[in-house]
C-alpha cells in the first residue's frame, strides 16, 4: 500500500486502511506468489470448462462407440442420443451449417436489433426517469403505483397485446425488451439517489451548494453503482425478451430459428442458438463490468 | 465583552467582535412525536477576530444545534445571530465548518475533495489546485493527494475534512467534534496538530467537544453550556501560553481549569438527571 517507509512524523497515526494479509482470507493466504497468481481466476475458470466440455464430449464419444451402450458389470450404460444431447462437436458443426445457411445474417440482425434497440431505449429513458423519481419525492409518489404494477406482471404476458399494438415485426419486440429491462433499471436508479449519504448532502449545503450542484456532485455519482447494477439486471429481462417475444411471434430472429429447431428435432441446432443468446448475454456483461471498473475505480478491492 | 489578547501579541490591535450571539433561541420540531423540542435558549456569546473558543457541555445540551445554526444550516427561532454584523440566514463563504465524521465524497481524491468546497462556491480556478496542494502539505499530507479517502486512515480523513474547510479561506472556522470518532492516540496528535495549523492561519474558530481537557488545550475561551435547552453557564478564559505542547496537560494550570469545567458540568448532568425521568433521557 502507498504510504509506509518514508519518513512521515505522523506515521504512528497514518496507517493507511489494512495491510494486505490482514484482509486476505487464510485460505488465499497459503496461496504462493507465483507469476500466474494474477491470472488464477481465468485459469481454474478456463480449466473447469474444458473438463465440462471433455466429460460432454466423453458422452458422445461413447454413443459412437458403443451404440449399443457400455456394460459395466451388472449395469449397461446407454449414451443419450443425439437428439436428446448433441456433443460439442455436433453442436459446432450445427453451428457451421447454420452460419452458412442465407437465413443466418437475417436472424442476427433482427434479434441484434431488438436487443439493442429495446435495451438502449429502457436505459436512456430509465436512468433519467429514475434519478428524477429519486430526486423529487412528488414524481415518486405519483408513478410508483404504476412502477410497482408493472414491475410485479411478467412483462411478457403483455406480449399478445403489444403484438396487436406493433406487429409481428422488429417493433413488437423492440417493445417487449424494453419494457423487461426498463423496470429493474429504474428501482435501481430511484434507489441509488434514495440511499444517498445525508452527512456529503449536509457538507454540499454547507458549502452553499444549489441543487443543480448537489445533483451533478453529490446524487449522480453516488447512484452511479446502483445504477450499473440496474443496467445489469437489465440484461437478463431483455434476452428473455428477445427469446419469447420471437418464439410467440416473428418470421426472423435466433430465439424464433431456435423454436423452429426445436419443433423440428434439429437439438444441435437449439444448442447452436442457445450459445449465441449466450454469447450476446456475456458480452453486454463484460462490457459493463468495464464500465464499472471506469467508474469505481475510488471503491476499495476486496482482494 | 472584550478580552484582552496579551497572551497572543495582538496587543497593539483593536480587537473587533467577529460573531455576536444574542439571546440566540433554536427549536426542533420532532417528526416522530410531533412534539417541539427547545434544543438552545438563550445563548448569548460574543467571539473575537482570531479567537479559538471551544464549547463543551452534556450531550444533548445543543452544542452541534447552535454550531448548524451558526454555519446558517438550521434556522434560530429567537434572538440575533450576527456575523460582522449581518444576520445569518443561509451558508456563506466566510464560514466552512469540519464535520464530525469526514464526510469526504469518496469518488474523488484527496485533491478533489480539498477543493471541493471552492468549487461549490464558484471560486475553483487555475490556482485552486496550488491552494489544495498547500493546504494538503499544511495538514500534514503530502504525497497524499492522488489517494482516494478509502485509502486514508480516519485521522487522515481527519486532515482532508480540515484542508477541505481551510481551502474556502473563512473567516470563521467551525468545528464540530473533529475528532470525536478518533483513538486517543490519533486525538492527542490531532489536537497538537490543530494547534499548529491554527498557529499557521490564526482563523477565528469555534470548536465544539464533550472533551474538557482537549477544549482547554486548544482554545482561548472555554464557554460551558447548561443542559438542554442550552444556554451559557460558564465562560472561561484560557490564560495558558502559546505555542501550546501536549505536556501541558499535566500542569497544575491546566488541570486547574479542566477541573473547574468538569465540576461545572457535573452540576449540570446532575440537576438534568433529577430534572428528567432516566427513561426519557
Amino acid at each position: 500500500m502507498t504510504g509506509t517507509g518514508q519518513a512521515d512524523p505522523y506515521e504512528t497515526i497514518a496507517t493507511p486502511a489494512e495491510p494486505e494479509w490482514l484482509t486476505r482470507k487464510p485460505a488465499d493466504a497459503r496461496t504462493g506468489e507465483g507469476r500466474l497468481r494474477g491470472y488464477e481466476s481465468k485459469l481454474v475458470g478456463l480449466a473447469a470448462v474444458v473438463i465440462f466440455l471433455a466429460v460432454w464430449q466423453g458422452i458422445g464419444v461413447i454413443r459412437a462407440v458403443w451404440p449399443e451402450g457400455v456394460v459395466i458389470g451388472p449395469f449397461t450404460y446407454v449414451a443419450p442420443t443425439q437428439l436428446f444431447l448433441p456433443s460439442p462437436v455436433e453442436v459446432g458443426q450445427a453451428f457451421g451449417t447454420y452460419a452458412r445457411d442465407p437465413k443466418f445474417g437475417r436472424d442476427i440482425l433482427t434479434s441484434g436489433q431488438e436487443l439493442s434497440f429495446g435495451y438502449l431505449l429502457a436505459a436512456f429513458t430509465a436512468i433519467p426517469l429514475g434519478l428524477l423519481m429519486g430526486w423529487y419525492s412528488r414524481i415518486r409518489y405519483a408513478l410508483d403505483p404504476f412502477v410497482t404494477f408493472l414491475y410485479a406482471t411478467p412483462r411478457i404476458v403483455l406480449l399478445p397485446l403489444l403484438i396487436i399494438w406493433f406487429g409481428i415485426g422488429v417493433e413488437s419486440k423492440v417493445a417487449v425488451v424494453f419494457l423487461g429491462a426498463f423496470f429493474a433499471m429504474v428501482i435501481n436508479t430511484t434507489a441509488g439517489v434514495r440511499n444517498l449519504d445525508v452527512n456529503l448532502i449536509k457538507v454540499a449545503r454547507s458549502f452553499g451548494a444549489s441543487d443543480i450542484q448537489l445533483f451533478r456532485t453529490v446524487a449522480l455519482p453516488g447512484s452511479v453503482p446502483f445504477i450499473l447494477t440496474g443496467l445489469r439486471l437489465g440484461i437478463g429481462h431483455a434476452l428473455t425478451g428477445v427469446v419469447v417475444g420471437e418464439a410467440i411471434a416473428a418470421q426472423f430472429g435466433v430465439g424464433q430459428m431456435m423454436f423452429v429447431a426445436g419443433a423440428t428435432f434439429q437439438s444441435s441446432k437449439v444448442f447452436a442458438g442457445l450459445m449465441l443468446i449466450a454469447g450476446a448475454g456475456m458480452l453486454m456483461t463484460f462490457t459493463l463490468q468495464w464500465l464499472e471498473r471506469r467508474f469505481d475505480a475510488w471503491r476499495p478491492r476486496p482482494n | 465583552m472584550i478580552i484582552p489578547l496579551d497572551q497572543r501579541g495582538l496587543r497593539d490591535e483593536t480587537v473587533t467582535v467577529k460573531l455576536e450571539a444574542r439571546r440566540v433561541g433554536i427549536r426542533y420540531h420532532r417528526q416522530r412525536t410531533g412534539d417541539e423540542l427547545v434544543a438552545v435558549d438563550g445563548v448569548d456569546l460574543n467571539v473575537s477576530q482570531g479567537e479559538f473558543v471551544s464549547i463543551v457541555g452534556p450531550s444533548g445540551c445543543g452544542k452541534t444545534t447552535f454550531l448548524n445554526a451558526v454555519d446558517g444550516l438550521i434556522p434560530i427561532a429567537s434572538g440575533s445571530l450576527l456575523l460582522n454584523d449581518r444576520e445569518i440566514t443561509a451558508p456563506g463563504p466566510d464560514r466552512a465548518m469540519v464535520f464530525q465524521q469526514p464526510s469526504l465524497l469518496p469518488w474523488r481524491t484527496v485533491t478533489g475533495n480539498v477543493i471541493y468546497g471552492l468549487e461549490m462556491q464558484r471560486r475553483a480556478g487555475r490556482e485552486s489546485r496550488d491552494t489544495a496542494k498547500r493546504l494538503i502539505d499544511l495538514v500534514g499530507l503530502g504525497g497524499f493527494a492522488d489517494s482516494w479517502p478509502s485509502e486514508l486512515s480516519g485521522g487522515m480523513q481527519q486532515r482532508v475534512n480540515l484542508a477541505r474547510a481551510l481551502a474556502t479561506d473563512p473567516e470563521l472556522l467551525l468545528l464540530d467534534e473533529p475528532f470525536a470518532s478518533l483513538d486517543a492516540q490519533t486525538r492527542e496528535t490531532m489536537q497538537q496538530e490543530l494547534t499548529r495549523i491554527w498557529g499557521e492561519t490564526r482563523k477565528t474558530a469555534i470548536f465544539i467537544t464533550h472533551d474538557i481537557a482537549e477544549a482547554v488545550y486548544l482554545a482561548d475561551r472555554v464557554i460551558v453550556f447548561t443542559a438542554r435547552p442550552g444556554r451559557v453557564k460558564l465562560d472561561v478564559k484560557i490564560d495558558l501560553p502559546r505555542p501550546r505542547d501536549l505536556r501541558l496537560k499535566r500542569e497544575v494550570e491546566f488541570v486547574a481549569y479542566e477541573r473547574t469545567i468538569w465540576e461545572t458540568i457535573r452540576e449540570e448532568v446532575i440537576r438534568s438527571e433529577t430534572l428528567r425521568p432516566r427513561a426519557v433521557a
